[in-house]
């Protein structure tokens, strides 16, 4: 049962030793996680080197999810949450960076792993933020021509003018319908 | 085009005649409602027990669920609606030949159940003419079964023949009120969100 522990608790020193020495001269700051995860926190103008060097200097080959976390209304509002998983070392890292709640925007990551695209988009979907560089920024889940990010904290669950898309569509197909135009003659 | 209106502006609606055939008209149209499955979630499954074996709505000539709307009498909106499934939902329902009746089944499609949400419609009946709302999450197929029989019940009522004789050969479209005859749903324009303000206190669209 040891031995587990032991190579456990290695394995976890051995990710930060490798990420650490990855890292090299890039400024960050180890955060500690209640689930052990190493984390850590980067300014948001170093995201492409620091995931350059995750991806081909500690072995990160696998993007797991990009999303954010709005803090409204504290600022800078948005947390963006990034995690990788290593397939070759078995192990995970989460990294952080916080952009503020005006136009907030960060670099893609779509140019490293070009299956974050989706993953981008639906945090732009939910969140608005803009990950420059992305070519195919668009909306995901939501309709084209919706005007709310429905995942920030100042958006009632309910939402605002629910129907507004429904009802314009509505409106179009009645001016075409033939029972219209009969009524109009 | 003339109506088949008598010269003193009286149909002879009430004779023996005119029920008759509104009695035969109504047996046909009872007895071979057939569903267009607008299965959207789980009460889908349920749907789909129902036409099946063990339930069995053959029994009641409702058996034969056609993929294609306009071979369909009968739309069950099984399921939660999204606003933005709403314009395909309503698609379909245009598409489905007269004479045509919509059940909502299950609490989703009754009013929104749990989702009290921006993404889902509160209730079916906000952009379709609903005849019979069935509760449950989702119902068993007894419930839905029942529905259709208390929907047999409906149509038994209807008076197909007396409105051909009184001119309304269409029998839908109202064009002086610019309304549906049998199905005035299009009254009902708003959503409970508007007033609801973000923590912001700025409105949002409006």
């Amino acid at each position: 049962m040891n031995t587990v522990g032991l190579t456990v608790g290695l394995t976890v020193g051995l990710t930060a030793e490798r990420i650490a020495s990855a890292l090299g001269g890039i400024a960050h700051e180890s955060m500690t996680m209640r689930d052990g995860c190493p984390s850590y926190r980067i300014a948001p103008e170093q995201v492409i080197a620091v995931m350059t060097a995750l991806r081909d200097r500690a072995g990160f080959d696998t993007n797991v999810f990009v999303t954010a976390i709005d803090r409204f209304p504290e600022e800078p509002r948005f947390t963006v949450a990034w995690a990788f998983l290593s397939t070759t070392h078995n192990d995970r890292v989460r990294v952080y960076t916080r952009i503020p709640g005006e136009n907030p925007a960060v670099a893609t990551i779509t140019g490293l792993w070009p299956g974050t695209a989706y993953s981008e988009r639906e945090c732009f979907d939910m969140f608005g933020i803009d990950f420059v560089g992305h070519t195919g920024l668009k909306r995901l889940l939501m309709p084209d021509g919706y005007d709310h990010f429905p995942l920030r904290k100042d958006f009632p669950h309910q939402g605002i003018e629910p129907d507004r898309l429904y009802r314009e569509w509505d409106q179009r197909r009645r001016d075409r319908s033939p029972l219209r135009s009969e009524s109009q003659a | 085009m003339g109506s088949l209106k008598s010269a003193d502006g009286h149909a002879s609606d009430t004779g023996f005649f005119a029920t008759q055939v509104d009695w035969v008209v109504n047996w046909g149209r009872k007895n071979s409602l057939w569903p267009m499955p607008l299965g959207l979630s789980c009460c889908g499954i349920e749907l789909m027990a129902m036409i099946g074996p063990k339930f069995d709505i053959a029994r009641f000539g409702a058996e034969a669920a056609r993929f294609s709307p306009r071979q369909c009498d009968l739309m069950v909106v099984a399921g939660t609606l999204t606003w933005r499934m709403a314009e395909a939902a309503r698609l379909i329902y245009d598409q489905m030949p007269d004479p045509k009746w919509v059940i909502a089944m299950g609490v989703c499609s009754s009013s929104g159940g749990m989702y009290d949400s921006y993404s889902v419609v509160q209730g079916v009946d906000m952009i379709l003419p609903v005849d019979l709302y069935v509760p449950g999450c989702p119902p068993r197929p007894d419930a839905v079964i029942d529905s259709i029989l208390k929907l047999q019940k409906k149509i038994e009522r209807e008076r197909p023949f007396q409105l051909l004789l009184e001119g309304d050969v269409v029998g839908e479209y109202d064009s002086g009120t610019k309304r549906f005859l049998r199905a005035p749903n299009h009254a009902v324009e708003t959503t409970r969100s508007h007033e609801v303000l973000p923590p912001s206190g700025k409105k949002g669209r409006a």
